[in-house]
């Protein structure tokens, strides 16, 4: 089948944006991510984008693709229902080029939850003992792969230029805060209170819209909420 | 711009964090440079387990685990260094487990194990639950808690940084030239120690489960440098990559039971009876290792028993038989694999088969290094001074042959681990040298003639024809007419490789120069695989000669060792394999 595929471009040198339009010959069970490949290989080898594992697992080459924000290997054409693929790079993050963007206040921001674990006792001779029961608590959290899909996908994250801890911080967060062997709530709880901690999450779902682990995350933010009320 | 760090981390996978944690737990300066960023590297891919003799589930013992590993390597492993590795083993998933692994967990509330292809008790007597994992997604827990814990040590990360040459002195290593991606700056990173990570080379083939990023980049830079390369006629190639794809399917899959099937045995699909390895590998069947499996399979599709029935190993497949397992256990313990087969395939795995077909892996050989990971400058162990290697790019050698399921994940802790130790020792030994002259003139060349050289070849077009002629030539089963063929054509593509030019005049993120780049690295994985295939005359683990169908311990109990001498010219030497307790025997499953 036929696409036709609009593709956002930035230069750096000259500060100039503009879309390109490539019309491209595509099976219907190609990503994506094989669609920009074939056309950096066979239309404009400058076009700019991340890319590695190409499955679904590393995260690098999120991307708003028609108005979600979404993996681009994880998208197949057939999919989109759309012979339109309008691409643009996530929102929120300062482009570099193309569609690539500063990752670097992004993973910056998600330190400030302690996104480590911090041990609640001393590490027995062998493994912490933790029940079947206790690691489902927060088995979903532990599939973030940080792309940054969700906490591009905000509006509160937008609106309040990145003050605003943003969903993939709370992931994190979550992940640690529910598990049994962790110590380290008191020092977390501070940033997730704060007045651009959990409070700027008005359940949108945005979040769990975006996220290619289907973790939902609008959900893991409420049971945050609960547990900083009843902790305060 | 010229950096200085007491040690410098190249690659920010499993082994190169595992080394960074060492290193910032002793105050060391440190760096780790990676051209993605660190979450983003192919660790996270990993999906199995990491295999571990805690004797959780069922009794087990890292003995066990030591014969396992020699016989799956198919008696070319070296056995002091594989020994090493299963004792380490155990203590070294404690740590991560303590560093806040979230292992899945046993009823009584410790680390779960699972079955894994290769792993048996008692000297091969039954299948054993040795891997320790994390549903489906092990390797990417073990990469998530390494880079929390770094994160946690504050580890200072240059991201994006692409690191293209190593600073060598004499026999020293002084550090490494690395381009960043984001300003197209060539910077120089002078270090006492440096530890390459960088992992294998599996784009150098057509059907892979490896990233587009795996390029064998630290295997090239070594190359160039008159490092020798190791063992790198051997390549694994996975039994189940999902079809056209090669996606991974994970052996956990048949680790939990899954069993393959060939279109003779459709009606057992669901029905949990055993399929056409029950003949081949009698006592562990779907077991059965990685090359023993995946040979099994192309000789079931080119005796027209694959699904379509066209006798063409590049194209017919086979299915991977889930449904008896029921739709509990495939969505808690194998849910990433699923979701893979449901977005790609449209494939309901609780309900039908998933189509499969062997896809290239993992690179057994690589970067010669000894226990400690210190790198060797030939096949009579003498060291590089300041250079290190762990991973999959480094060849201790603990795979030989073939590498058993969950070996890699323990490659990576164990000999990151390992190496990082290793560095705080040489560090407090050791001064900074002077670096003379201009270390980075030589890459400053290379980048000026990839972006303005004004020849024709595109890297498109020589990529594809690699990785073509690598898959068809150099794959499952190889002659000696494949190796010859598959070797001039890269001799080929390489003077192509002199003439391209890339489009992208910009210095901020040109990923077409960096594409560029990696083809360079890769035409040096596939020209080395083709030569060390090309010269070993017989057959053993993941390389199959049809012209030379047996093993022969007499000529070939040996590690081969390739030089580069000038393009186009390589010479060999051996080093013999280290056996300590388990001698050769037949290979019988």
């Amino acid at each position: 089948m036929q696409v036709t595929v609009e593709v956002f471009r930035y230069d750096p040198d000259t500060d100039e944006s503009r879309f390109d339009t490539f019309i491209k010959e595509v099976d219907p069970k190609d990503r994506v991510l094989d669609v920009m490949m074939a056309i950096k290989d066979e239309d404009d080898g400058t076009i700019a984008f991340r890319k590695s594992c190409a499955h679904g697992v590393c995260g690098s080459c999120a991307m708003e693709i028609n108005g979600l924000n979404r993996l681009a290997c994880q998208v197949l054409i057939q999919d989109l229902k759309s012979k339109r693929i309008h691409i643009r790079p996530i929102k929120g993050m300062k482009v570099l080029r193309d569609l690539i963007v500063d990752m670097e206040a992004f993973f910056a921001g998600l330190e400030k939850v302690k996104p480590y674990f911090i041990p609640g006792e001393p590490a027995p001779a062998a493994e912490y003992h933790q029940s079947v029961k206790d690691r489902a608590v927060f088995d979903e959290t532990t599939k973030c792969i940080m792309c940054g899909s969700c906490t591009t996908s905000c509006p509160s994250f937008r609106w309040f230029n990145r003050e605003f801890v943003g969903p993939a911080a709370f992931v994190k967060a979550h992940r640690f805060i529910f598990d049994s062997r962790d110590g380290g709530n008191e020092e977390r709880l501070g940033v997730l209170d704060d007045k651009n901690g959990l409070w700027r999450c008005h359940s949108i779902y945005n979040c769990t819209d975006a996220c290619p682990r289907e973790i939902d995350i609008t959900k893991a933010i409420g049971d945050l909420k609960r547990y900083t009320v009843i902790h305060r | 711009m010229v950096h200085k760090f007491d040690a410098i981390v190249v690659g920010a996978g499993g082994a190169g964090l595992r080394c960074a944690l060492e290193l910032s737990q002793h105050n060391f300066n440190v760096a780790v440079l990676s051209k993605l960023y660190p979450v983003r590297s192919h660790t996270g891919a990993a999906q199995g387990g990491v295999g571990a003799a805690l004797g959780n589930e069922e009794p087990d013992s890292p003995e066990w685990h030591f014969f396992d590993t020699v016989k799956g390597s198919d008696y070319l492993g070296d056995q002091d260094a594989i020994e090493i590795m299963c004792e380490d083993a155990i203590e070294t998933v404690l740590e991560l487990e303590h560093f806040g692994l979230p292992f899945s967990r046993t009823p009584d509330g410790k680390i779960a194990q699972r079955p894994f292809g290769g792993h048996t008790s008692n000297f091969g007597e039954a299948p054993v639950k040795r891997a320790c994992y994390a549903a489906d997604r092990t390797g990417h827990m073990i990469l998530h808690t390494l880079y929390e814990q770094c994160v946690k040590n504050q580890v200072r990360f240059f991201n994006e940084f692409y690191v293209l040459d190593l600073i060598v002195e004499g026999e020293t290593c002084q550090g490494v030239i690395a381009y960043d991606l984001a300003t197209g700056e060539v910077n120089v990173f002078q270090a006492k120690a440096t530890m390459l990570a960088t992992g294998g080379h599996g784009r150098a083939f057509s059907i892979t489960s490896n990233a587009h990023t795996y390029t064998g980049d630290g295997m090239a830079i070594c190359f160039r440098r008159g490092i020798p390369m190791e063992d790198m006629e051997f390549v694994q190639f996975h039994p189940t990559g999902m079809r056209k794809l090669g996606i991974l399917v994970s052996e956990a899959a048949r680790g939990e039971g899954g069993i393959l099937r060939n279109r003779e045995d459709l009606d057992n699909i669901g029905t949990g009876k055993d399929g056409f390895m029950a003949a081949i590998a009698p006592t562990i069947k779907d077991l059965a290792p990685r090359d023993v499996v995946s040979r099994a399979m192309y000789n079931e599709i080119k005796e027209g028993r694959g699904i379509a029935g066209t006798g063409d190993p590049g194209s017919d497949y086979l299915y991977l038989d889930l449904v008896h397992l029921g739709a509990d256990t495939i969505n808690t313990q194998l849910p990433d694999i699923s979701h893979f087969a449901r977005t790609y395939l449209a494939v309901e795995p609780i309900k039908e088969p998933i189509p499969v077909q062997p896809t290239t892996h993992y690179a057994m050989g690589g970067i010669p290094t000894d226990v400690e990971g210190r790198v060797l400058w030939d096949a009579k162990n003498k060291p590089v001074p300041g250079l290190y290697a762990a991973g999959e790019v480094a060849c201790v050698s603990v795979h030989g042959a073939n590498r058993l399921g969950t070996n890699s994940l323990v490659d990576i802790i164990v000999f990151g681990r390992r190496g990082g130790k290793d560095m705080v020792r040489y560090l407090q030994e050791t001064e900074f040298s002077r670096m003379t002259g201009e270390p980075d003139a030589f890459i400053r060349g290379e980048i000026d003639r990839l972006q303005n050289g004004g020849g024709k070849e595109q890297v498109v077009d020589i990529r594809t024809n690699m990785q073509k002629v690598m898959m068809v030539e150099c794959g499952v089963y190889r002659t000696k007419e494949s190796l010859t063929k598959a070797r001039d054509a890269i001799m080929e593509l390489r003077q192509r490789y002199q003439q391209v030019s890339v489009a992208d005049k910009r210095a901020c993120f040109n990923t077409e120069l960096m594409e560029a780049i990696e083809l360079g690295f890769l035409l040096d994985s596939a020209w080395t695989i083709a030569e060390s295939a090309l010269i070993r005359n017989e057959s053993r683990g993941a390389h199959s000669r049809e012209d030379f169908p047996e093993r022969d311990d007499e000529n070939w109990l040996k590690h081969t060792f390739i030089h580069y001498v000038e393009d186009g010219k390589v010479k060999f030497d051996y080093k013999p394999v280290t056996i300590t307790k388990f001698q050769p025997k037949p290979r019988v499953y």
